[in-house]
């Protein structure tokens, strides 16, 4: 199935890359979604058996592709309104389409992969797909962005390889010489500790570019920003969580050695700064689809502290993962709305949003107290038993601190949606505003009530996953 | 004669340290090509004939050759002055330089493998920080480009010391180096050098809180 469905991806998206006919290209994109779910229907009922030598779907895999195939199709269709509200030129969007078909195809193959270069290539893969994206209205601001996340991106991609030659010369000193994941972590205990610290530290460091955690979240930053809203709301979620899975795999592998308290605290570190940043830039950001992609750096903070905190923190952290694509996609797709009526991104341009647009603005609201983790969202689910895994672990000052910063980024996050929400503009032109219809807001309703629903009535099989994805893991 | 080559290779990132001229990056950048065509002759001569001739024809054609001629063809097609504008005094940047070189010997002293060839270890290491190094040092966009360029080469020295024993991870290795330099620089011949008349990061300073 996996060599049918990579032939197929490249085949759709070169073909989407060529044909700049409208009607053709649309089919094409149903075509790829259609691909999509086969897979992931495919990978549920075979899981952990290997496919194509290098992919294994374990509940880890299972579970983001899921995720991942969920988020497709609203991605899809709002590009589709992207491109209907705005102008169309067939060259861009064929390109547009084309690159978002080769990303998620990438972002599939990198969850599913079980061999550590293979993960490699397709993350790489994911970094041209996604600066075609940001590319994409053309102009020297995106130049800018794309320039800085391709820059930045290939020097970390090169990080997480020069990782990979460390890991290697470990491997050889054991006398082994297979990088799949299943056989580094059942010959975990006969590394020499100095070259699996060398690797995890330039693993670590070049994954959180796509992560988006101190310390290469900057390029992140930017790229979710200058993408049109529907890239961006891949970028916030499913890429972020293939650099999730690029350390936590890794982790995995030294859960079983003697220096996993060290890796720990590294994550310790880096997860309490990445919420530092969000919560300092937070605080002066005039640009709401920027606060959204800071509000990520932020709880990609918090499900590495989960992480390291390790307990109960493990099964929060897959879930608050997991839950956070769902309400973070919804809020970029949200974004674009948002952008169509007041053509600008500043907090000080917009307002009084419930006059324009009343079912975007409900989904707004509920989504602010979604993504703040108020009950009844499910991140209030994870958010609680991450910080009660720090309890347990005996982290008290961290645990006061994060508490503090979360207890800012409200702050920052309320005043700036209800100014968008309730305070009357100065000196919009109110003749010219685009009418969207509400049906565009039903993808973002369905993903938060998921959200709350995946939260508080978590089905069996979820459940099950999440625990499996964590068998990997000490207790 | 490894050990001859790869010293070569770390003088010549002294060199480039104290060098002020766009033209001498991309001469030494020409001349670490050749001198890693060597090492991984020497290195490497017991895989198979294809995977060999597959290095060779990389670090000669694409490192030495392609490479160093595309760079002073983007700089002449741009009208990229030929002062790099470092940010630092080329004494203090060659001070930084030596600084890092002692640090990552220092650094593969704590080695206790008799497996790994320390001096491989050393020369990826010192590549790699000063390639970081001038990205940070330096102005132009071009001389970013150059710095990841110094980083590539750093990472191939790192692969040949695993390289003999598994090829596949050295062919990865200079895909990477073949697809992101083309990435990167085809990025910048077509737009940046269109979009923008000057071409140093202060052009890309407008993404910003």
């Amino acid at each position: 199935m996996m060599g049918i469905y990579l032939t197929g991806a490249i085949l759709i998206g070169s073909a989407l890359f060529l044909n700049r006919h409208r009607g053709w290209n649309y089919l094409l994109v149903t075509a790829f979604v259609l691909l999509q779910w086969a897979l992931t229907i495919h990978v549920w009922t075979h899981r952990d058996r290997t496919d194509l030598v290098y992919f294994t779907p374990d509940a880890l895999a299972v579970l983001f592709l899921t995720t991942l195939s969920v988020i497709s199709v609203p991605a899809f269709w709002h590009s589709y309104r992207y491109f209907a509200s705005d102008k169309e030129i067939p060259r861009e969007r064929s390109i547009y389409f084309a690159a978002m078909v080769v990303l998620l195809a990438a972002l599939s193959a990198a969850y599913l992969s079980n061999h550590i270069a293979i993960t490699w290539i397709f993350v790489e893969l994911t970094t041209l797909s996604a600066s075609a994206l940001i590319y994409h209205r053309r102009n020297v601001r995106t130049l800018e962005g794309t320039w800085k996340y391709v820059f930045v991106c290939s020097i970390s991609i090169t990080l997480v390889f020069i990782g990979i030659l460390l890991l290697t010369m470990g491997v050889q000193e054991a006398g082994f010489s297979d990088l799949s994941y299943t056989s580094l972590a059942a010959r975990a205990g006969l590394f020499n500790t100095f070259w699996l610290k060398l690797a995890f530290l330039f693993i670590f460091t070049g994954f959180t570019v796509k992560a988006g955690l101190v310390p290469m979240y900057t390029a992140g930053i930017d790229a979710k920003d200058k993408a049109p809203s529907p890239a961006g709301a891949l970028f916030s979620s499913v890429l972020i969580m293939v650099g999730f899975l690029g350390i936590f795999r890794v982790y995995a592998i030294i859960s079983h050695t003697e220096i996993f308290p060290w890796a720990g605290r590294i994550l310790f570190i880096s997860g309490f700064l990445s919420v530092f940043v969000a919560t300092v830039y937070m605080l002066r950001v005039k640009n709401f689809k920027r606060m959204f992609a800071y509000s990520s750096v932020e709880h990609i903070g918090l499900v590495t502290l989960g992480l390291a905190a390790g307990g109960v923190g493990y099964y929060a952290a897959i879930l608050h993962i997991v839950l956070h694509s769902f309400a973070k996609s919804a809020m970029f797709f949200q974004v674009g709305q948002v952008y169509r009526i007041y053509k600008s991104k500043s907090i000080y341009d917009a307002g009084d949003y419930f006059r324009f647009n009343p079912a975007g603005a409900m989904v707004l609201l509920a989504g602010f107290f979604v993504i703040t983790a108020m009950p009844p969202s499910g991140l209030f689910i994870s958010e609680f038993l991450l910080f009660s895994a720090l309890f347990a672990g005996g982290h008290f000052a961290l645990l006061a601190a994060v508490l503090l910063l979360l207890t800012v980024i409200i702050w920052c996050f309320g005043k700036n949606i209800f100014k968008i929400l309730f305070i009357k503009p100065v000196g919009f032109d109110e003749g010219s505003v685009e009418s969207i219809p509400p049906v565009e807001s039903l993808s973002q309703y369905v993903l938060l009530a998921g959200v709350v629903y995946l939260g508080f009535f978590p089905p069996g099989v979820f459940v099950n996953l999440i625990n499996h994805a964590i068998g990997l893991l000490p207790k | 004669m490894t050990n001859i080559l790869l010293i070569l290779f770390v003088i010549s990132l002294v060199h480039m340290g104290l060098s002020k001229r766009l033209n001498t990056y991309t001469a030494v950048l020409a001349f670490q090509g050749i001198l890693l065509f060597g090492v991984a002759f020497i290195e490497l001569i017991q895989i198979n004939v294809p995977n060999l001739l597959f290095v060779l024809l990389e670090t000669i054609g694409f490192k030495t050759i392609a490479i160093p001629w595309f760079l002073n063809y983007v700089i002449r097609r741009n009208k990229i002055t030929r002062e790099s504008e470092p940010f630092l005094p080329d004494f203090i940047s060659v001070v930084i330089v030596t600084t890092i070189i002692i640090g990552s010997f220092l650094l593969s002293n704590a080695i206790r493998d008799t497996h790994v060839r320390k001096i491989l270890f050393v020369a990826a290491l010192s590549a790699l920080f000063t390639g970081l190094y001038f990205i940070i040092s330096r102005k132009k966009i071009i001389t970013h480009v150059m710095g990841f360029l110094v980083i590539e080469n750093g990472v191939f020295v790192l692969s040949l010391a695993v390289g003999a024993e598994m090829p596949l991870l050295v062919n990865i290795g200079i895909l990477l180096d073949i697809f992101a330099s083309v990435f990167l620089l085809g990025v910048f011949v077509n737009k940046i050098g269109d979009v923008l008349q000057d071409q140093d990061v202060d052009q890309l300073r407008n993404l910003k809180d």
